[in-house]
């Protein structure tokens, strides 16, 4: 630990295992918080109309959930004791600001999801339908409270406010000013927007799925319409959202715009580089493709607008510029696929033949991985653009990191990587299984038994009979 | 134990903070412990339907209880950064043993249903998951109460530094004690054969833990002046004369019940049995929260920041206590061999 050779390594170890299980945990709540939104809404759309394709869906994204959820569990946990194994010094300067954030996250979000959960998978013929809705709407408030408050954590880390330094550490002084940080609400609805987005190129892909193959018609054609509704709205939204997050950036974090862009120079109207190799070294883009004024316009809603380069800040206050550069293209590309996606969905729905256009749902129901592959490109250009600091403008990640060997940190890297590898790709290809297999109607829908609700004991005869009432193990 | 000139708030809010983490922390070992207890005793129940009866005897309940580990581990790092920021470095290599193992244990509650009949290998992740977490728990018990080298308000010592036959012997305790309520639980919560078998298992692992309890309260005095000191001076030694009573009592109330088919009662004494024990391990540490160095009051973090997250625990803990009762409630009865509500 004397050497600061191997400190080094350490620290860059352990922000590879930070990217690592963050990157992975990511995927699962983004998905789960738009999961359970959905389901809340079939179990509502079927107690108020009594179609019974409603209650067979939400049974069937109810098992997909379940696996999902667990999963995101268990990849939770390491991280908030990451905070410690890896951070320490993190943990200790930003402790007294972000640790209560993280604990009103566990109080109001974690507790409620997880204990209601169980009402949730298992309650289906224990309560009372109206409860078992009521808890599954209360999962997925759980989820999107959850988000909330990490969202705020995270935002304090790019644009801290409401604090003071004593002895360099920080100490909160306005708890307002720090939960609703300038960056928080541009990244809390951008983010919640983005998980109810990739939920829904899902729902769109898997129903789309089944019409190709002529199975589940009712359900599918449900899962089609709910889901590329959402993507017609959500997909342009998104758009909007994620231009005023940018102006936002711009406005406290401008060495990450600069870095986004790649813009080097601050010697007039930015142009917009579409495509190009940011060359660090040499301080400017190779084989750039840019577009004059179009920089200025995007960013500053000014044709002639200035906005600072890389080369105002110093070198070591730069992000570096590569990741965050192509990351962020990825992002929006994929962000404007998706609205191409919508629209000329909604364009067929409206002529009548959106489960005609086979060549269409055959896009459709490939494009369910793009949303999770644009929430990574995303966390990947905030946060690398965030560096070389962890709270931006106190901590530099370098500062931040425990005081343990770079072998403590590289054993735990290599085993998290083998054991997410294993576990949580045996993980998606149960779910792949699952939707693989489909709803099954029928027995699903039946209504629970009066017999074998509570407050009475379960006679035998009640429980033979909700027994047949159930569908075969899984 | 009043540090020089700490009064009002600085005295006050550092001590309700620690109590709400030992409450948490107490909370998890109970709730999480019978879940951890049915994944080790999982290789004593051959039969796939009397497995399927375990796991559904907690699967609506597995997830809320895990959540107080959460906010074990992030009550310490609310309140006592400073701690949470040397206790985790110097436990690194438990913890994350722990945290994988619990990786294991957590998905198999729902790959094994989707994986049947392939399911063999989540009752085996579901098994060493389990007794891994439960043994990994006690080693950073052993480590923590044997002491951190501190230098400069940072871990100071080794990556090992918390391996010794003590946190082993702590680790082995610990998994015969969650063994023990599991076994409780499941002669309470399972019916026929299951039931059968875990009351059979209770009473061999009653002694177990039981020999354990009179190990560790001989080893640590001895290995620990300061505990010894705690423990055997006047007038300590009068006040805390009732611990071995109450622990002698609560034994005894746990064999007549297995032996007179009072499942409920056994297990509430197997719990009480783990409340007295604990209660006896926060003696032996009190005010220390990284012995021998950091006290509670120089472990905390700003009064306003605690200020903040007890104001709402206060409202906030009742809360999830009350909608966790009202689960448990819903979920009451046996599981009976072959029902299952798994969704």
């Amino acid at each position: 630990m004397q050497n600061p050779q191997v400190e080094a390594h350490a620290l860059l170890l352990a922000r590879l295992q930070f990217a690592f299980t963050i990157s992975f945990h990511i995927i699962f709540p983004a998905f789960s918080i738009g999961v359970s939104a959905f389901i809340a809404t079939l179990l509502v759309l079927w107690r108020r109309t009594g179609k019974p394709h409603f209650h067979t869906l939400a049974r069937f994204w109810t098992k997909i959930f379940a696996v999902a959820f667990a999963m995101g569990v268990v990849s939770g946990i390491p991280l908030s004791y990451e905070f410690g194994t890896n951070w320490s010094r993190f943990s200790l300067v930003a402790g007294n600001v972000i640790g209560p954030l993280v604990g009103y996250e566990v109080l109001t979000a974690f507790f409620l999801e997880a204990t209601f959960l169980g009402i949730m998978l298992f309650g289906w013929q224990r309560v009372q339908p109206w409860l078992h809705v009521t808890a599954a709407v209360l999962v997925a408030l759980g989820t999107a409270i959850s988000g909330f408050w990490i969202l705020s954590a995270n935002s304090w880390m790019h644009t801290p406010a409401g604090y003071e330094l004593h002895d360099g550490i920080a100490w909160p002084t306005d708890w307002v000013a720090v939960i609703f940080n300038p960056s928080f609400p541009y990244r809390f609805a951008h983010m919640m927007c983005a998980a109810y987005l990739t939920t829904s190129v899902v729902v769109l892909a898997v129903g789309a799925r089944y019409v190709l193959g002529g199975r589940h018609q009712a359900e599918a054609r449900t899962m089609i319409r709910m889901g590329l509704g959402m993507v017609a709205i959500l997909g342009p939204l998104q758009l909007l959202l994620g231009d005023q997050h940018g102006l936002n950036t711009l406005r406290y974090e401008p060495a990450k715009i600069a870095a986004i862009e790649a813009h080097w120079d601050n010697d007039g109207p930015a142009a917009l580089v579409l495509f190009g190799w940011p060359d660090e070294r040499a301080e400017t883009n190779r084989a750039a493709v840019a577009i004059p004024h179009l920089g200025s316009l995007v960013l500053t809603h000014d044709w002639n607008g200035r906005v600072a380069g890389l080369k105002d800040f110093p070198r070591d206050a730069r992000p570096p510029v590569a990741p965050v550069f192509f990351a962020f293209r990825l992002m929006v590309g994929i962000g404007l696929v998706l609205i191409a996606l919508g629209l000329t969905g909604a364009w067929l729905w409206w002529r009548r033949r959106l489960f005609t256009a086979r060549w269409y749902l055959k896009l459709g129901s490939l494009a369910w991985p793009l949303g999770f592959v644009a929430i990574l490109a995303g966390w990947e250009t905030t946060e690398t653009g965030r560096q070389p600091w962890i709270v931006y403008g106190l901590l530099r990640t370098a500062d931040a990191a425990s005081p343990v060997s770079a072998a403590a940190v590289a054993t735990s890297l290599a085993l998290f990587v083998v054991v997410y590898c294993a576990v949580f790709s045996m993980g998606i290809w149960y779910i792949h299984r699952l939707i693989d297999k489909g709803p099954s109607p029928g027995t699903l829908a039946t209504p629970p038994l009066p017999e074998a609700l509570p407050n009475r004991p379960l006679s035998l005869g009640a429980r033979a009979q909700a027994d047949e009432g159930r569908e075969p193990p899984a | 134990m009043n540090p020089a000139g700490l009064s009002g708030a600085a005295y006050w809010l550092p001590l309700v903070s620690a109590a709400v983490i030992a409450l948490a922390v107490a909370l998890y070992v109970v709730l999480d412990g019978f879940d951890l207890g049915i994944g080790i005793l999982f290789p004593y129940f051959r039969q796939e339907s009397q497995r399927d009866q375990m796991m559904n005897s907690v699967a609506p309940f597995w997830d809320g209880n895990e959540t107080w580990l959460v906010m074990g581990g992030t009550g310490l790092f609310v309140a006592f950064p400073l701690a949470y920021s040397i206790i985790m470095p110097a436990l690194y290599v438990p913890v994350v043993l722990m945290l994988l193992a619990l990786v294991f244990r957590g998905v198999a509650f729902e790959f094994r249903w989707v994986a049947k009949p392939h399911h063999r290998r989540w009752d085996l992740a579901f098994a060493a998951g389990s007794t891994t977490a439960a043994f990994a728990q006690g080693l950073i018990l052993g480590g923590l109460l044997r002491g951190i080298p501190v230098a400069g308000n940072q871990f100071a010592g080794h990556a090992f530094d918390w391996l010794s036959p003590f946190s082993l012997m702590c680790g082995v305790a610990l998994v015969i004690g969650y063994a023990l309520i599991g076994a409780c639980w499941l002669a309470m919560k399972t019916s026929g054969e299951a039931e059968l078998r875990a009351r059979a298992l209770a009473r061999p692992l009653l002694v177990a833990l039981l020999a354990c309890v009179a190990l560790v309260s001989v080893w640590t005095p001895l290995e620990l002046p300061r505990v010894a000191q705690r423990w055997f001076s006047w007038p300590n030694l009068l006040y805390l004369s009732p611990v071995p009573l109450v622990t002698a009592w609560l034994a005894l109330r746990a064999w007549r019940a297995l032996s007179t088919r009072h499942p409920t009662r056994a297990f509430y004494s197997a719990v009480g049995l783990f409340v007295v024990a604990y209660l006896g391990l926060l003696v032996s540490t009190v005010p220390y929260l990284v012995p021998p160095a950091i006290t509670v009051w120089q472990a905390a973090a700003a009064p306003h920041s605690q200020a903040f997250i007890i104001s709402g625990m206060a409202v906030l803990i009742p809360v999830v206590l009350g909608y966790t009762v009202f689960v448990y409630r819903t979920f009451r009865g046996r599981v009976h061999p072959g029902e299952g509500y798994h969704h």
